[in-house]
């Protein structure tokens, strides 16, 4: 017989709140539906959401790590499932499983300056690593955080954003590709706001998520202010229907990206990534 | 049973006549019992009730891209080869419902399915499919998380394992470590011999278990000579075997050779058909299927095979990672004995031959891998030259 310790099993959230982030983003926030049950993750890690009958996506944790008693998601409807999701209401139930992967080395960067590059959609993943980095601001050096999106309408967490470009300790920039005339912002690829960015590079963790054009460009240019590709972290996205390293979807090269990632350390990968189709 | 107690890596003699008193006692003792037989135009892998399932008399012809059986003028039970089928198909079923729901309201309520699963006892297992039968224990158990329909059906199965006779077409087991002579994860293991109108076996004793089922039947122990004798059928198909691999440093030659023009060549002549990936006794990927009955009440989630050759198995929004045959076919070859090695400590080929056989263009994996390596010493030849050349 198949035990409850089956992993391909999912635990049951109910749907505490949907928020529309922009026009095809939103945020779910789920509770435990036995109530009282937590779901302790490090920031980075990602979830398998299932929809009844529908089917399963995986899906970075948003949330914040010190609240384990909420579990939070941003994602962007573009498939069957996320789609399905979009269109759950409060009081829903979703099937989790998870958390799985690994997570950005924010115990191995006390004391480090600490600079996040975002791409679109990518800030989600990273934003738990906001929360824990602001929460404990007096063990890093500098926080930087330079987020690109396509248009003005596409930047997710507005507020968020504002609240810690309001701080005097974090150092938020933000980008976007095209603009109509009433943006007052800045307009060009993220890795524009690289070469502006305050940090010492030798002493500096970088935490990159977005498309694998952006990662690729963003990491050239953090080279460039003399960064080493030790110190040089990226979140990778690949097709997976376990989560669990065992149905080889997600294979990059000798990673499987769901078990080895979806963090990586650079210098790990350096062989494979951006090669082509690999 | 007056005969002698048996011990392990003991060696006994089973008369051809007493082999279905094997079968009886396998399963008395309540073994799904499953092994070769004739079906589809092959020999494939089904249930066995009684000797006269077993492909009596039938051999296999095999190359590249190519399958026959053959009628022979003879009673021999295991005078073939590897067919389609491998034990992965028991151990790791093509379908599987992983679990069942029902919709309760806003929630629903998860079922699994109370699986029991009658152990299997394997009849004629080689030796380049137990090893692949320890490699995916590795893939499906070695992890931090184990695949519990695995686990279920792996444990405590019976394997009666058999020397194999004579060498396929397209096999290099030996290149692989492989085989032909089972060595180890038996219970017991047979070599045929039919010598002088007389049809026995000679059995090597791989457990307790083992011992305990042939101490139930008829038996002799083994003489020196006779050992011998299954000595020399090994040993003669060992010198039959004409492929080979040089898995030489194999990982490092092909993490250099992502880019290598063979990979284009290889594309040209491969149909993306995914048959190497549905015979290899390795191959371990799957895909999920989410289902639900009309009323949307009920909903369950399949587990199948999938190929790594498929289009959609690499889908994320916005496209394909793999999407020319090219990087698929480099991304199968590669996985298999390289990338492999370091997710799971072992190459993940046997060299049972499969792939090449059931290859409807008969693209040889083993000339694939000696393709890249000559180029790749032609190209290191050159450049020590050239050296050499400077120096003097």
């Amino acid at each position: 017989m198949i035990k409850d310790s089956n992993p391909m099993l999912p635990a049951q959230f109910c749907i505490q709140w949907v928020r529309k982030e922009t026009h095809d983003t939103f945020t779910i926030e789920l509770k435990s539906t036995n109530g009282t049950h937590e779901f302790p993750f490090s920031a980075g890690q990602f979830n398998m959401l299932y929809v009844f009958g529908v089917g399963e996506a995986p899906i970075s944790i948003s949330g914040d790590p010190s609240k384990p008693e909420v579990l939070k998601h941003t994602t962007r409807s573009v498939g069957t499932v996320t789609k399905a999701i979009s269109k759950l209401k409060k009081g829903d139930v979703l099937g989790v499983r998870g958390p799985f992967g690994s997570y950005w080395p924010l115990e191995d960067s006390l004391g480090k300056d600490i600079v996040i590059v975002t791409g679109g959609i990518g800030l989600a993943p990273l934003r738990p690593a906001l929360y824990q980095l602001i929460s404990q601001r007096e063990k890093y050096g500098r926080i930087v955080l330079l987020y690109g999106a396509r248009m003005p309408e596409d930047l997710l967490y507005k507020k968020e954003l504002e609240q810690w470009r309001g701080r005097f300790d974090v150092e938020v920039k933000v980008t976007v590709d095209s603009a109509k005339g009433n943006w007052r912002g800045n307009v060009g690829v993220v890795t524009t706001l690289i070469p502006r960015a305050q940090f010492d590079p030798l002493q500096t963790i970088a935490m990159i998520c977005g498309p694998e054009v952006m990662i690729r460009f963003t990491i050239k240019e953090l080279q460039n202010c003399g960064i080493k590709t030790e110190n040089i972290f990226i979140s990778m996205e690949r097709n997976m229907k376990c989560g669990i390293g065992l149905c080889g979807h997600c294979q990059f090269g000798f990673c499987f990206v769901c078990k080895d990632g979806p963090v990586f350390r650079l210098d790990r990968i350096k062989a494979i990534f951006g090669k082509r189709e690999i | 049973m007056t005969a002698p107690s048996l011990k392990i890596r003991e060696t006994a003699i089973l008369e051809s006549t007493h082999f279905q008193k094997l079968l009886d006692g396998l399963i008395k003792r309540g073994y799904q019992v499953v092994g070769p037989t004739l079906g589809e135009d092959a020999i494939v892998y089904d249930e066995l009730k009684s000797v006269t399932d077993l492909p009596i008399g039938y051999t296999d012809e095999q190359e590249g891209g190519k399958y026959r059986i053959k009628k022979q003028n003879d009673k021999a039970f295991f005078n073939h080869t590897v067919g389609p089928h491998s034990w992965k198909k028991f151990l790791f079923p093509s379908e599987l419902r992983m679990w069942k729901a029902k919709r309760n309201g806003n929630t629903f309520r998860f079922l699994t399915d109370n699986e029991k699963i009658k152990k299997f006892a394997f009849i004629g297992v080689r030796s380049c499919d137990i090893h692949a039968i320890f490699i995916q224990d590795k893939v499906f158990t070695g992890g931090k998380f184990a695949d519990p329909h695995y686990k279920l059906r792996r444990e405590g199965i019976f394997i009666l394992a058999v020397n194999c006779g004579k060498a396929g077409g397209t096999c290099f087991c030996a290149s692989m470590n492989a085989g032909p002579k089972v060595s180890s994860g038996f219970d017991l293991a047979l070599t045929e011999i039919l010598k002088n109108d007389r049809h026995y076996f000679i059995v090597e004793i791989g457990t307790e278990l083992g011992a305990g089922i042939l101490h139930e039947i008829p038996y002799k122990i083994a003489n020196d000579e006779e050992k011998y004798a299954a000595d020399i059928v090994v040993k003669k198909t060992a010198e039959q075997i004409c492929k080979s691999m040089d898995t030489a440093n194999i990982k490092d030659l092909l993490y250099k050779n992502y880019e290598h023009p063979r990979w284009d060549d290889a594309a040209k002549r491969c149909l993306t058909c995914a048959n190497c990936t549905m015979v290899c006794p390795t191959c371990f990927c799957t895909t999920v299927e989410d289902v639900t009955d009309l009323t949307g009440e009920h909903a369950e989630r399949w587990r199948k095979w999938d190929s790594c050759f498929t289009m959609d198995f690499s889908y994320i929004h916005g496209g394909s990672i793999r999407s020319s045959a090219k990087s698929r076919y480099r991304q199968w070859m590669t996985h298999k004995l390289a990338t492999w090695i370091d997710q799971f400590g072992t190459s993940g080929c046997v060299g049972c031959g499969r792939c090449i056989t059931w290859c409807p263009v008969a693209i040889d994996i083993t000339e694939e891998v000696s393709a890249i390596r000559e180029s790749e010493q032609t190209t290191e030849k050159k450049t020590t030259e050239g050296l050499e050349e400077q120096r003097s």
